[in-house]
């Protein structure tokens, strides 16, 4: 693995991998110092066209807890709102000796190119592409949902049993993401890793907020929550921007809440092992009521202190070559 | 001027025939008659193996001069173009300013006469500055020494339904010809490839094939209604081929052309996000491309044209949304004929020189260029060679730009000579100094 670009590229093994070392490295934000001298010397550059302030402090955290150097590179006032292209400023950052280049670019693909023309001889992670995917939050999720579903059975209200599911995958697991799934990268890179995960996805939406050729993907749609929520164990909500009903995607936030947001009387048909998660920043009272957010089932939460984890697994796997990671990650904990 | 006896060039793929060009015109099929006159140098030229076919006629070129003369100048796209076996290209209006005034579309003329390299036929804007609000002065561009016979907004599609139609009522004074960019503008808003599973899965926005075929249908319906001409810029999916079909069947005056790259890629290639493979209408699957070969094969479309589009490279190494659309075409576009429908058996050296250059011609108007290869016509001839492989070097063009998406590909044939007028553009595969009176 020498980019993570899409959640499609990753093996189930690769993949639990991932989770695994996520799992292990969880351990380390309990610690009274929160930090592995993995990475130390290490280069890992924050290259965001976008403003995304949660996932970059999240790359950030995660790379600072492995000792790497982090530079943050935000076009808001940089030179790329002065007109300076991808290419140059890949360029630039590579003539600075950038060891990983963590990417959050508006336009689908910029990652891509990034990666693919050498103009970066470092790993490049995207932290999300336009309408693109966004691997990590996949990631994430998965780790997140293993950790509730599978580890034993633990269910939403057992967040912090330690160790669950190592080795396994999310097999005959049914996750249902509902939203707009047309504008959403988690929602990619969500079908695409849950599928090779062995898990059965169903992606609820009106017709209007489905790609063209859905069909074709590894998973299930419905434009019903109502049926669609019955027997699932994961139920994940997008963010849906209000604005989208000026392009007629709905005729208004109204309606769409009434028949795609998660209010308490749907979440209580959901089985009592399931839970709720959304990737934020949520819309309360669109996409999600400010009840079902605060309970008990929600994992919101615990989704942010794992994207740390897991972006923590992904920069150690990309950088850290190929040792074992038990052994030599135990080893620098009792250092 | 030097006389030319070209010998043993199989005429539009047939037997081995000598030809003598002499004074501008074909003037033999013997070289008996080749006797050298006084005064004036004959050189010969050993054509065996070689294909004879009229100069070749490309109805949609962007040659990018007045205004981006970084990507392309006229001087440097019809040499691009006689490099290709080109002897008469359209130049489109989309420059800057726009050729919407008998001032610009003389210019443009003029300097494809000065260069010497090809024939230049400017394309007038329909459009005043292509807004699609109010006409430009087609009678103008008509009457000027341009001659102007095909009216396009190119690049953008006259979508006001009520602004088509005079256009295409009002060009009938002057026998000119409406070449529709076949785009609905609100189904495509921000659109960066074909709209099918791939665009779902790239995350890019959609360019959906019905927005091709419902301006066509509009048109062709509206060009029944009043009697009027109409032609079909870079047509590119299976549906459109249809409507044109249906349309034809109904003896509606309406042609169409394909380009030579939707005649050859498929939009899988978008998967690199390499805008390099970002082009207007985007590429399409794999079966659109069985649809328009069919369509080229059986006269349902008519022409084949490049769509030439150069641009600079700072405009294709960016992120895929913000790059250009457009690939250039002009010295690739007989090879991609050749691959794609001559060595399938699709179609014959007599149909390429019938797609490729005699109707090209007939629909713009120019009298001088696809005519027959007969006695006493105007001298515009190629010389190909249809053995030769070549590897596509994006540097080996005489185009200013280099965004060709062929580069590494091996392709059939090369051009080894062009000639405008009796003499020679593209000598040994090589530009020659040009014709210059």
């Amino acid at each position: 693995m020498k980019h993570l670009l899409s959640a499609g590229d990753l093996s189930r093994d690769e993949a639990v991998r991932i989770l695994d070392t996520a799992e292990e490295l969880l351990g380390v934000a309990q610690r009274p110092i929160k930090k592995l001298p993995t990475l130390r010397g290490r280069t890992v550059v924050n290259l965001f066209f976008e403003d995304s302030t949660r996932t970059r402090i999240s790359f950030e955290a995660a790379a600072k807890r492995l000792s790497a150097d982090v530079i943050n590179f935000s076009a808001k006032g940089s030179s790329a709102s002065k007109g300076e292209g991808l290419k140059d400023t890949a360029l630039t950052l590579q003539a600075m000796g950038a060891d990983a280049v963590v990417v959050r670019h508006g336009a689908s693909g910029a990652p891509h190119r990034l990666a693919h023309e050498a103009w970066t001889k470092g790993a490049v992670v995207n932290a999300g592409d336009g309408t693109h995917e966004h691997p990590t939050q996949a990631l994430l999720d998965a780790f997140t949902m293993r950790r509730h579903l599978v580890g034993g059975g633990a269910g939403p209200r057992a967040a912090d049993g330690a160790g669950a599911g190592t080795g396994t995958d999310l097999a005959g697991k049914r996750v249902t993401i509902v939203g707009d799934v047309l504008h959403s990268r988690v929602a990619r890179s969500n079908a695409l890793l849950l599928h090779t995960l062995g898990a059965h996805v169903t992606l609820v939406a009106p017709p209007t907020l489905l790609p063209v050729g859905v069909d074709s993907w590894p998973v299930s749609t419905s434009y019903s929550l109502d049926e669609a929520i019955e027997g699932t164990d994961a139920l994940m909500m997008l963010r849906v921007q209000g604005e989208r009903m000026n392009a007629a995607y709905f005729p208004s936030a109204r309606e769409y809440s009434r028949r795609y947001g998660l209010d308490v009387a749907r979440m209580n048909r959901l089985p009592d092992h399931a839970i709720v998660m959304h990737p934020g920043p949520m819309n309360r009272g669109m996409e999600i009521s400010a009840d079902v957010a605060d309970s008990g089932r929600s994992v919101i939460v615990e989704q942010v202190t794992n994207g740390v984890a897991v972006r923590m697994a992904v920069l150690y796997l990309l950088l850290g070559g190929a040792p074992a990671p038990a052994t030599e990650l135990q080893n620098e904990g009792h250092a | 001027m030097t006389d030319y006896l070209i010998l043993g060039a199989r005429l539009l793929g047939g037997q081995p025939t000598d030809l003598v060009l002499r004074d501008g015109v074909i003037a033999a099929f013997s070289a008996d008659l080749a006797h050298a006159r006084e005064g004036v140098p004959l050189e010969t030229i050993d054509a065996s193996g070689l294909v004879a076919l009229p100069g070749l006629v490309d109805l949609h070129t962007h040659l990018r001069e007045p205004g981006r003369e970084d990507a392309e100048t006229v001087l440097t796209g019809t040499q691009s173009a006689a490099r290709g076996g080109f002897t008469c290209v359209h130049a489109m209006a989309n420059t800057s300013p726009v050729a919407d005034t008998a001032g610009v579309v003389e210019q443009v003329w003029r300097l494809g006469r000065e260069g010497g390299f090809c024939d230049v036929q400017p394309v007038g804007a329909v459009t005043v500055g292509l807004k699609g609000e109010r006409l430009a002065e087609l009678g103008a561009m008509a009457d000027s020494a341009a001659g102007v016979r095909v009216f396009s907004d190119d690049g953008i599609c006259v979508s006001d339904a009520v602004l088509m139609r005079r256009a295409l009522e009002y060009v009938k004074a002057f026998d000119g010809v409406v070449a529709q960019h076949a785009q609905e503008p609100r189904l495509t808003e921000g659109a960066q490839m074909n709209e099918g599973a791939l665009s779902g899965e790239l995350g890019l926005v959609g360019w959906p094939a019905v927005a091709e075929e419902a301006i066509i249908a509009r048109d062709v319906l509206l060009a029944e209604h009043v009697g009027s001409r109409l032609h079909v810029c870079h047509l590119s999916t299976r549906g459109s081929v249809e409507i044109v079909r249906w349309a034809k069947s109904r003896g509606i005056d309406v042609t169409a052309e394909v380009t030579p790259h939707h005649l050859l890629l498929t939009d899988d290639l978008v998967r690199s996000y390499d805008p390099i493979y970002k082009v207007n209408p985007p590429l399409r699957t794999a079966d659109d491309v069985a649809a328009v070969r069919e369509g080229l094969a059986d006269g349902t479309i008519d022409i084949v044209a490049t769509d030439h589009a150069p641009h600079p490279m700072e405009d294709k190494e960016c992120e895929w949304s913000a790059a250009a659309f457009g690939m250039i075409g002009l010295e690739t576009a007989l090879s991609i004929v050749q691959q794609t429908m001559v060595d399938t058996g699709a179609l014959t050296w007599e149909q390429v020189a019938e797609v490729m250059s005699a109707r090209p011609a007939r629909i713009g108007r120019v009298p001088d260029h696809g005519r027959p290869l007969a006695i006493g016509e105007p001298a515009n001839v190629v010389l190909y060679d249809p053995e030769a492989t070549r590897t596509v070097t994006p540097g080996d063009t005489a185009s200013l730009s280099r965004n060709t998406p062929y580069a590494g590909h091996e392709l059939p044939g090369r051009v080894v000579a062009t000639f405008l007028r009796g003499v020679p553009t593209v000598l040994s595969g090589e530009l020659t100094e040009g014709v210059h009176a």
